[in-house]
C-alpha cells in the first residue's frame, strides 16, 4: 500500500473510532457529537455561502499575516545573522519577547487596534515572525566556513559567494521557518477570531457554536476544517520544499 | 581546550551578556521616554508598570518575604497547572513516541493523523473541553495536554528513529539484553530530539495556560481580561510582561536541565 | 591447537526474487584458536556481510557458523566486534569508562570489578586516565582504542574487527596495528580482522584469506611466516614482506577475482619498499572520514525546526 493510502487509512480509522465510541456510549454524546453528525454539518457548511465567506476572510488574513511576517522576519534575520554584534546585543530582548504568547497580547491589541481584521493580522504576524527570524539567523550563522572559503578559492568575490553559496545554503532553512510560521499564523488567526470575537471568520463561527450550547457539531466541524486546512497547507509546503530544495535534507527531517 | 582559550571564551561570553542586558535596559528606557512623549492611557510608562507590578506581587507580610496574595492565588496556581499538564504530556508523549517510533509500520498509519491533530487549533476545542471537563483546572489541563502532546510525540519518534545501524549492531554484539534496550540505547540516543520537543511544548503550555484561563476565568488569563475591561492598563501591561519573564525563566531552567542531561553532546555551549 | 571458528558453506543473500543480491557465496574456512587471521578483499565484496553473519548479527541465508563447536544463532556471549565507524559505535552519552564497562553490565560483574577491569583494559590500550572524558573529546585514533578496549574487556574468545583502522591517519594506523598484535599475544585471543588494505593484512596477520569480488569467495589462504616480533619500518622493508604483499596483490588482480567483469582496481601494489601506508590498497577511496566534528555538523542540520519556536 502506498504511504498516502496508509496515512488516509489512519485518519479514517480515527474518525471511525470516534463514531463507534460515541455511538456505543463509551463517550457520552453530550461530550462530543458522533463523527457522522459532524461530517453532515461539515458538508452542509461547504454549501453555506456566509460560512465560506468567513473562511475566505480567515484565509485572507492568514495570507497577509504570513506575507508581512516574511517581510519582517527574513530581512531582520539576514541582518542579525550576518552581524554577530547585533545578534548578541539583541539576544536578551528577543529571548524576552519570544515567550510572550500572542494570546496574552489580545487584550492589549483590542484596546489599541480594536477587534477588526487589523487585530488578528497584527497578532498573527507577531506569532509567525519568530520561526522565520530564528531560522534565518540560524541558516546564516551555521554556514560552513569551508564552503565559503572554497567559493572564494574559485575566484568568487564576497558578494558572489554570498549570492551563490550562502543564499542557496540558507534557503531551505528559511523555507522551513516559513512553513512552520504558516501553520502558526493560521492557528493564531483562528484563535484571535475566537477569543477576541471578531466579526467574521472561522474562529468566530466556532465561537458562536460554542456559545449556543449544544452546537458542538458546529464547533467540531469548524475545528476539523481548521485542522484540515492547516494540515493541507503544511503538506503542500513540505512537498514544494522538497521539490525546490532537492539538494538539501532539512525538509525531510523537519516534516516529522 | 586549553585554559587560556577557555578563559578568553568565558570573558567573551560575559562581555556579550553584559552588552545584551545593556541593550535590554536601553529598550526599557526608550519605552519610558516614548511613553512620556506619547502620553496615552493605553501606553503607560515603564516605571508605572513596574511600580504596579511591585504593588501586585510584593504587597504581602514580611514573613512571606513580602510576596503578595497575587503570587499565591494567581501566579503560582497558573504555573502549577501549566507545568503539571506539561509534565503529564511529556510522560505520555515520550511513551507514545517511543512505541510509535520503534514500530516499523505504526507511523505509516498514524503519521498523517498526528500531523492533522497538530494542525487543529487547540483554542477552538475549548468549548468541547468545557463540556467534557466543566470549567476548572481539569479543562485547563486537558487543553494543555492536547496541544503540547503532538510536538513531543513527533520529536520522540524522530529521535527514536535516529538510532543508527552501527549503534544497534554494537549494542547487540555487546550482549545488551532486550529489556534494557530502550533505557540504555534508544532513549539516550533520542534525548536531544526529545528535549527539543519539550522546549517547544513548554512555550505552547504557557500559551494554552493563558487561553484556558481567559476562557475559563481564572489565574493570569483572568487578570489579563479583567484589567482590560476595567481599564487598568498599567496592570494589564504588567501581566503581559510577566508572562515574558516567566517564559524566559522557564525556558532558561529547562535549558539548564538539558545542558546537565545532555552534557555529553559535543556541540553544547554558548548557543543558548 | 583447537578450532575456534568453523565457517562452512556460508551464503548470504540480501533481498528476494528479482532484487536478490548474493553478497557471500558458499564460504568455507576455519580459524584456529590463538590465530590472528586477516581477510582481505576489494571494497563491496561482502566482507562486512561475512562478519555480520559470523557474529550472529544477521542470520546467514545458507550454511553454518560454529564457534568452538556451538552453532551460532544470535550473538554469542564470548564474541566481540570492533566496527570501522568508531564515532558511531561508541555511545556518545556515556563516558569512555562507562563505554568500556558497558558489556560487563550484563554479566554479573560487581560495580567495583567493572570499574577496575575497565581501567585495566584502558591502560593496556594506552589510554590510562581518560576514563572520565566523553568519546568526542578524544582523537579518532584514541576513540578506536576505546572501542578495542570495550571489545576486550569481557575477554572474548573471538574478536572480530571490520576494517578497524580504515578511518584513522597513517601514523595512528601503524600504532593501532602494533597494539592489536600486542594485545592479541598478551591475551592469547583469537582475532579475525577484515580489511581492504593489502599491506595491513600482511603486516598484521599470521594468515591471510584473500576474497574475490562480489559475491565473496576465498581465492587463496596464505600463511604469513614473518617473525612474530614485527616493526612498522623494518618488517615492511623486508624482502619476505614485499614478496608476500606482491603475492596478495597479484591474487587480488587475477581474473579469478575479477570474474564479475568490472573495471580492474587501481594498480594495487606500488612496488618499492617505503613504509608508507595505503600505497597498496584494494580500494583506497573507501576510508571515510568520520570525525566527530562532521557528526556534529550533521546533527546541527537537524535543528531548524527546533530553533523555531512554534507558538501562536
Ligand atoms: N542491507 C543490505 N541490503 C542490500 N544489500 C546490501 C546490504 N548491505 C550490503 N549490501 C550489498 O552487499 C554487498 C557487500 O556489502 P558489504 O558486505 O558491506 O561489503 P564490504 O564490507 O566488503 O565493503 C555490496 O554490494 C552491498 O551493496
Ligand atoms: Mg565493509
Amino acid at each position: 500500500m502506498r504511504t498516502f493510502a496508509k496515512g488516509l487509512t489512519g485518519l479514517l480509522g480515527f474518525f471511525l473510532l470516534w463514531e463507534i465510541t460515541v455511538q456505543a456510549g463509551v463517550l457520552p454524546d453530550y461530550w462530543v457529537p458522533p463523527a457522522s453528525e459532524v461530517a453532515t454539518t461539515f458538508v452542509e457548511l461547504l454549501g453555506d455561502r456566509e460560512f465560506l465567506l468567513g473562511v475566505v476572510a480567515t484565509l485572507l488574513a492568514w495570507l497577509i499575516a504570513l506575507g508581512v511576517a516574511i517581510g519582517i522576519g527574513v530581512p531582520a534575520g539576514l541582518l542579525l545573522g550576518s552581524v554577530p554584534a547585533l545578534q548578541s546585543a539583541s539576544r536578551a530582548l528577543i529571548e524576552f519577547l519570544r515567550p510572550i504568547p500572542a494570546v496574552a497580547l489580545i487584550p492589549l491589541v483590542m484596546v489599541t487596534i480594536g477587534s477588526g481584521p487589523d487585530a488578528k493580522i497584527t497578532l498573527a504576524v507577531y506569532a509567525a515572525v519568530w520561526p522565520i527570524l530564528f531560522n534565518t539567523i540560524y541558516a546564516f550563522g551555521e554556514i560552513d566556513p569551508v564552503l565559503l572559503d572554497s567559493a572564494r578559492a574559485t575566484g568568487a568575490n564576497r558578494r558572489q559567494a554570498l549570492t551563490w553559496v550562502a543564499l542557496p545554503h540558507a534557503a531551505p532553512f528559511i523555507f522551513t521557518g516559513v512553513r512552520v510560521a504558516a501553520s502558526i499564523a493560521l492557528i493564531a488567526v483562528i484563535s484571535v477570531e475566537y477569543i477576541a470575537a471578531s466579526e467574521v471568520g472561522l474562529g468566530r463561527y466556532i465561537l458562536e457554536g460554542g456559545m449556543n450550547n449544544g452546537h458542538l457539531d458546529q464547533v467540531m466541524a469548524g475545528t476539523v476544517l481548521a485542522g484540515l486546512a492547516g494540515w493541507a497547507i503544511n503538506s503542500a509546503l513540505v512537498g514544494s520544499g522538497k521539490r525546490l530544495f532537492r539538494w538539501a535534507d532539512t525538509e525531510e527531517r523537519a516534516t516529522r | 581546550m586549553s585554559i587560556t582559550t577557555a578563559a578568553a571564551k568565558r570573558g567573551r561570553i560575559l562581555g556579550s551578556a553584559a552588552v545584551t542586558w545593556l541593550v535590554f535596559a536601553a529598550a526599557l528606557l526608550l519605552w519610558e521616554l516614548i511613553a512620556i512623549g506619547a502620553d496615552s492611557v493605553y501606553f503607560p510608562r515603564m516605571t508605572e508598570i513596574v511600580a504596579t507590578g511591585a504593588d501586585v506581587l510584593l504587597s504581602g507580610p514580611a514573613w512571606r518575604l513580602m510576596l503578595g496574595d497575587a503570587v499565591f492565588d494567581i501566579v503560582l496556581p497558573s504555573l502549577a497547572t501549566a507545568l503539571g499538564a506539561w509534565a503529564l504530556s511529556a510522560l505520555i508523549g515520550v511513551a507514545l513516541g517511543t512505541a510509535l517510533g520503534r514500530s516499523s509500520w505504526a507511523m505509516d498509519y498514524c503519521g498523517t493523523l498526528i500531523s492533522f491533530l497538530r494542525s487543529v487549533p487547540p483554542v477552538t476545542l475549548m468549548p468541547a473541553f468545557m463540556v467534557m471537563f466543566g470549567i476548572g483546572v481539569q479543562m485547563e489541563i486537558a487543553a494543555i495536554v492536547f496541544s503540547t502532546l503532538w510536538p513531543i510525540v513527533l520529536n520522540t519518534v524522530d529521535g527514536v528513529r535516529s538510532v543508527d545501524q552501527v549503534k544497534t549492531d554494537t549494542a547487540r554484539s555487546l550482549g545488551t539484553p532486550r529489556r534494557y534496550w530502550i533505557g540504555m540505547i534508544v532513549l539516550p540516543a533520542a534525548m536531544p530530539k526529545i528535549f527539543a520537543g519539550l522546549r517547544l511544548s513548554l512555550s505552547i503550555a504557557i500559551l494554552l495556560m493563558v487561553v484556558a484561563e481567559i476562557v475559563g476565568g481564572s489565574g493570569i488569563g483572568l487578570r489579563l481580561s479583567t484589567t482590560q475591561s476595567t481599564v487598568q492598563y498599567p496592570e494589564m501591561w504588567f501581566w503581559v510582561l510577566l508572562l515574558g519573564v516567566l517564559g524566559y525563566a522557564l525556558n532558561s531552567a529547562l535549558l539548564a536541565v538539558e545542558r546537565l542531561v545532555l552534557g555529553w553532546q559535543p556541540t553544547r555551549g554558548d548557543d543558548a | 591447537m583447537s578450532t575456534m571458528l568453523e565457517v562452512s558453506g556460508l551464503t548470504h543473500q540480501y533481498g528476494r526474487g528479482e532484487r536478490a543480491h548474493v553478497a557471500v557465496r558458499d564460504l568455507t574456512f576455519t580459524i584456529e584458536a590463538g590465530q590472528l587471521a586477516c581477510i582481505v578483499g576489494p571494497s563491496g565484496c561482502g566482507k562486512s556481510t561475512l562478519l555480520r553473519c559470523i557474529s550472529g548479527l544477521i542470520p546467514a541465508t545458507g550454511g553454518s557458523v560454529r564457534l568452538h563447536g556451538d552453532e551460532v544463532s544470535g550473538v554469542p556471549d564470548d564474541l566481540a566486534v570492533v566496527f570501522q565507524d568508531y564515532s558511531r559505535s561508541l555511545f556518545p552519552w556515556l563516558t569512555v569508562a562507562k563505554n568500556v564497562e558497558f558489556p560487563l553490565r550484563w554479566q554479573q560483574v560487581s560495580k567495583a570489578d567493572r570499574r577496575r577491569r575497565a581501567a585495566e583494559v584502558l591502560e593496556s590500550v594506552g589510554l590510562a586516565g581518560v576514563g572520565k572524558k566523553y568519546p568526542w573529546q578524544l582523537s579518532g585514533g584514541m576513540q578506536q582504542r576505546v572501542s578495542i578496549a570495550r571489545a576486550l574487556v569481557s575477554r572474548p574468545a573471538l574478536l572480530l574487527m571490520d576494517e578497524p583502522f580504515a578511518s584513522v591517519d597513517a601514523q595512528t594506523r601503524g600504532e593501532l596495528e602494533d597494539l592489536t598484535r600486542r594485545v592479541q599475544r598478551d591475551l592469547g585471543s583469537t582475532i579475525l580482522l577484515v580489511t581492504h588494505d593489502i599491506d595491513e593484512s600482511v603486516y598484521l596477520a599470521d594468515r591471510v584469506l584473500v576474497l574475490s569480488k562480489s559475491p565473496a569467495a576465498i581465492v587463496a589462504d596464505l600463511t604469513i611466516d614473518l617473525p612474530a616480533e614485527r616493526d612498522q619500518i623494518t618488517t615492511r622493508e623486508s624482502e619476505q614482506f614485499v614478496s608476500l604483499r606482491g603475492e596478495v596483490a597479484r591474487l587480488l588482480q587475477s581474473p579469478q577475482v575479477q570474474r564479475t567483469g568490472e573495471t580492474a582496481p587501481e594498480t594495487p601494489a606500488t612496488a618499492g619498499s617505503d613504509a608508507a601506508h595505503g600505497a597498496a590498497s584494494a580500494d583506497a577511496a573507501d576510508s571515510a572520514t568520520t570525525d566527530s566534528a562532521k557528526a556534529a555538523a550533521a546533527e546541527a542540520v537537524e535543528s531548524p525546526d527546533e530553533t523555531a519556536a512554534s507558538r501562536s
